[in-house]
C-alpha cells in the first residue's frame, strides 16, 4: 500500500517535473535578442512561418537550447553518480576538479590542432575525456587508503586542490594563445555554451544515448553502492569493480558535456538533491528526475544570461555558480 | 571532546631555533637584494647588473636603460617583493590564529571578496583614487573572510580545517561569479581578467607609495604580536590560562591580515597559495616560533614573488605568463600533502 502511494508520488512528480521542462523549453524559444512570440512559433512549427523565422528557430535557438539540456543532463547525471559512489552529499564534476581536467585537454587540443577541420567538434569530446579521466585517477589516486577505501571529505579536498592546480596550468598555457583563441578560451572557462550549432547536439547525443541506459541499469548497484562498503560486499556487490566503471562514466558524462558547455560547477551538485528530496533515495526514481532537473537549470540560466546580457550573454556557467554556491554553502552548515 | 583537545595541545611543544632563524633570515635578505636586481636586469630588453646600480643611484634621464629601470622594471619588482610578503605574512598569521595548516587568503575567499569589490570599484566608481580602491578592496576580503568564517563556525561540529576550506571554495565561487557578472556587464572583462590571473606587471610609483607603507606597518604590527600568535598557535585554551586576552589580540591579527591581503590583492590581484606554501617552508627551518616565522615569512615570501614574477616574464616573451599560475601549479603539491595527512592538527 505504502509502495503504491510512493509509486503514485513518484509519478506525479515526473509528470510535474516534465511540463516545467515543457515550459522552460517553450519561454526559452520564445525569448532572445529577437523574441518569437507563441503565435509566430506555432506557425514556424508547422512550416508557414517565414524564411526569417525558421532561419531564428531551427539553426539559432533550438540548437542551443538543446545543448543546453542535454549538458544540464549529463552533468546532473554525473553528479547523481558521483555523490552516490564516493557517499559524499559534496560531490560535482566541477567542484570536483574534472571540469579543469577536461579543460586543460581542451586548450592542448586548441593549441596544437587546428580548429580548421570539420572534425573538430567529434574530437574535441574524446580530448576532454581524457583529460576528465585523468584528472579523475588523481584523485581517486589521492583520496584512497587501503583498508579504508576513499574517505569522502578527503575526496572534495584533493579536488580543490587539483582543480585549482590545473586552472594554473591552463592559465600558463592559454597565455601563449592567439588572441582569438583566448578569448574563446576565456568565455568557456566561465561556462559559456558555445555550441550553438546542430553539429554539437550530435556530438553530445550518441554518448548520451550510449550511458543513460548503463546507468539506469546500474541503479540497484547504486542504491547498494551508497550504503556502507561491507554492507555492499555482503550483498554481494563486487564493490571496486562497479565503482571503478560508474565512476568512469560519471567523469566521461561529465567531461564530454563539459567540452561543449563550458566549465559549469554546481549543476551537478543541486540537481541530484533536489531530486532526491522529492522522490526519496531510489535511483530509479531520482537519476531520471535529476536529469530533468539539471535540463531545466541548465536552459533557465543560459537563457537568463542571454536575456541578461545582449547580444555576447552572460555565462551560464556564473549564473549556476551564483544559484549553486549558496546552496552548497547550505548543504555544508546542515551537515 | 575537550578532554582530547587539551591532551592534544599538551602533546605540542613549540621549538625555536634562533641561530637558524637569524642566519636564514640574512641569506633571506640577500637572497632578495640578489632577486631583486636579477629581475631588474633580466627581460626583453638585456640590462646589465652593473647598469641597474649606476642608474639606481645616479639616476640619468637621457639613457633609455635607465627609463626602463626606474620607470617600469624597479616598482614592478618592488611591488613584487612588498606583495610577496603581504600575502606570506597574512598566511603565517591565519595559519597560526586558526590553526589550520590550510589556511591561506586566497582558499578561505579573503582574496575573491577583494576581486568582486575590485569588479565594484571599477563598474560603479570608474575614476576612484588608488587609495579609494585600496580601502574597498579591505572591505571586500573582510566580508569574504566574514562569510567563510561565519558559516565555517555555523556548521555542525565546528570550525574543522576540512569544513573552512569547503566553504572557502565555495564562497570563492560565488564572489568570483558575482565579480566576472559584473564584469561583463559593464564590459570590463578584460581588466578583471587580469586581477584573477594575479601579475604586477604596470606597477607605478604612485600605487607602491601607498602599498609600501601600508604593507610594512602591517608586517611590522604582525611582528609585534608575534608572542602572542605563537601562544594562540598553542590552542585557545592554553592562550586564555596563560592570560591572553584572545578576544582582543585575533580581532587585531584578523584586522592586520584583511589590510595585507586587501592591499596585495588590489596591487596584483588573487595569487593563491603562496600565503599557504611559504610559512609552511619557513617553519620547517626555523621551528615554530612566530617572533621568527613572521619575519622570515615577509623575506622569503619577497624572494618566491619576485622569482616567480621574472620566471613569468621570462616563459614566453613577450607574452606574460600570470604570476598566480605560477604558484598554483607549485603550491598544489603542498596542498595535497596536507590534505591527504588529514590537516587535522596543526604542528
Amino acid at each position: 500500500m505504502i509502495q503504491l502511494v510512493q509509486q503514485r508520488r513518484v509519478q506525479v512528480t515526473f509528470v510535474i517535473a516534465l511540463l516545467v521542462l515543457l515550459t522552460a523549453f517553450v519561454i526559452s524559444v520564445a525569448t532572445g535578442q529577437a523574441s518569437l512570440s507563441l503565435t509566430q512559433l506555432g506557425r514556424v512549427i508547422l512550416g508557414q512561418g517565414t524564411a526569417r523565422e525558421h532561419l531564428l528557430l531551427f539553426e539559432f535557438r533550438l540548437p542551443r537550447i538543446l545543448v543546453a539540456m542535454l549538458a544540464g543532463m549529463g552533468l546532473a547525471i554525473s553528479g547523481s553518480i558521483l555523490q552516490s559512489v564516493t557517499r559524499n552529499p559534496l560531490a560535482d564534476p566541477g567542484i570536483l576538479g574534472i571540469n579543469a581536467g577536461a579543460g586543460l585537454m581542451v586548450v592542448v587540443y586548441v593549441m596544437f590542432f587546428t580548429n580548421e577541420s570539420s572534425s573538430f567538434l567529434y574530437i574535441l569530446p574524446l580530448f576532454a575525456l581524457l583529460g576528465g579521466i585523468l584528472t579523475g585517477g588523481l584523485i581517486y589516486l589521492f583520496s584512497y587508503k587501503r583498508g579504508e577505501g576513499v574517505n569522502p571529505t578527503k575526496l572534495v579536498l584533493v579536488g580543490i586542490g587539483l582543480a585549482a592546480a590545473i586552472s594554473g596550468a591552463i592559465l600558463t598555457l592559454s597565455t601563449s594563445l592567439e588572441r582569438e583563441e583566448y578569448d574563446f578560451f576565456a568565455t568557456w572557462m566561465a561556462g559559456k555554451i558555445w555550441g550553438d550549432d546542430w553539429v554539437f547536439v550530435l556530438a553530445l547525443l550518441p554518448w548520451m544515448l550510449l550511458f543513460l541506459p548503463i546507468v539506469l541499469r546500474k541503479a540497484n548497484i547504486l542504491n547498494i553502492l551508497n550504503v556502507h562498503e561491507h554492507v555492499s560486499i555482503g550483498l554481494g556487490v563486487h564493490v571496486t569493480r562497479e565503482r571503478i566503471l560508474l565512476l568512469f562514466i560519471a567523469v566521461a558524462l561529465a567531461a564530454v558535456c563539459v567540452s561543449v558547455s563550458g566549465g559549469i560547477a554546481f549543476v551537478g551538485l543541486i540537481a541530484p538533491h533536489l531530486a532526491r528530496s522529492l522522490t526519496g533515495p531510489r535511483h530509479q526514481h531520482f537519476v531520471p528526475l535529476a536529469a530533468m532537473i539539471g535540463a531545466v537549470l541548465l536552459l533557465v540560466a543560459d537563457t537568463i544570461g542571454r536575456v541578461l546580457l545582449d547580444p555576447s550573454g552572460i555565462p551560464a556557467g556564473l549564473i549556476v555558480a551564483v544559484i549553486g554556491a549558496p546552496y552548497f554553502l547550505y548543504l555544508m552548515v546542515k551537515k | 571532546m575537550t578532554m582530547t583537545k587539551t591532551n592534544q595541545t599538551t602533546e605540542i611543544k613549540s621549538f625555536s631555533r634562533p641561530a637558524v632563524g637569524a642566519i636564514s633570515l640574512s641569506v633571506g635578505i640577500l637572497a632578495l637584494m640578489a632577486s631583486i636586481v636579477l629581475a631588474v636586469s633580466a627581460g626583453a630588453a638585456d640590462i646589465q647588473f652593473l647598469h641597474v646600480w649606476r642608474s639606481i643611484f645616479s639616476y640619468d634621464a637621457a639613457r633609455e636603460a635607465d627609463q626602463i629601470i626606474v620607470g617600469i622594471r624597479l616598482p614592478r619588482e618592488l611591488g613584487a617583493a612588498f606583495v610577496g610578503a603581504a600575502f606570506a605574512v597574512s598566511g603565517a598569521i591565519m595559519q597560526g590564529m586558526t590553526r589550520n595548516p590550510l589556511a591561506d587568503p586566497s582558499l578561505l575567499g579573503l582574496n575573491a571578496g577583494a576581486v568582486l569589490a575590485l569588479a565594484c570599484v571599477y563598474a560603479f566608481l570608474p575614476d576612484a583614487a588608488y587609495v579609494t580602491m585600496v580601502l574597498i578592496s579591505f572591505l571586500g576580503a573582510g566580508i569574504g573572510a566574514g562569510l567563510v568564517f561565519g558559516l565555517g563556525a555555523m556548521s555542525r561540529g565546528g570550525m574543522s580545517p576540512l569544513r573552512l576550506t569547503l566553504a572557502g571554495a565555495a564562497v570563492s565561487a560565488l564572489l568570483v561569479a558575482l565579480g566576472q557578472g559584473i564584469a561583463l556587464y559593464f564590459n570590463l572583462a578584460q581588466n578583471l581578467a587580469f586581477w584573477t590571473a594575479g601579475g604586477v606587471s604596470g606597477t607605478t610609483w604612485p600605487q607602491l607609495s601607498v602599498v609600501i607603507p601600508v604593507v610594512a606597518l602591517g608586517v611590522i604590527a604582525a611582528f609585534w604580536l608575534s608572542r602572542s600568535l605563537t601562544i594562540l598557535s598553542f590552542g585557545e585554551e592554553v592562550a586564555v590560562g596563560l592570560g591572553q586576552r584572545t578576544f582582543a589580540i585575533k580581532t587585531i591579527l584578523m584586522i592586520i591580515v584583511l589590510i595585507l591581503a586587501g592591499t596585495a590583492v588590489s596591487l596584483v590581484g588573487s595569487i593563491a597559495f603562496i600565503g599557504l606554501l611559504v610559512p609552511h617552508m619557513v617553519r620547517f627551518f626555523v621551528g615554530t616560533d612566530y617572533r621568527w616565522i613572521i619575519p622570515c615569512s615577509a623575506i622569503f615570501g619577497s624572494v618566491l614573488m619576485v622569482l616567480a614574477d621574472t620566471v613569468a616574464r621570462l616563459i614566453n616573451p613577450p607574452f606574460e605568463t600570470p604570476t598566480g599560475a605560477i604558484f598554483a601549479m607549485l603550491g598544489v603539491p603542498f596542498f595535497l600533502y596536507f590534505a591527504r595527512k588529514g590537516g587535522g592538527k596543526m604542528k
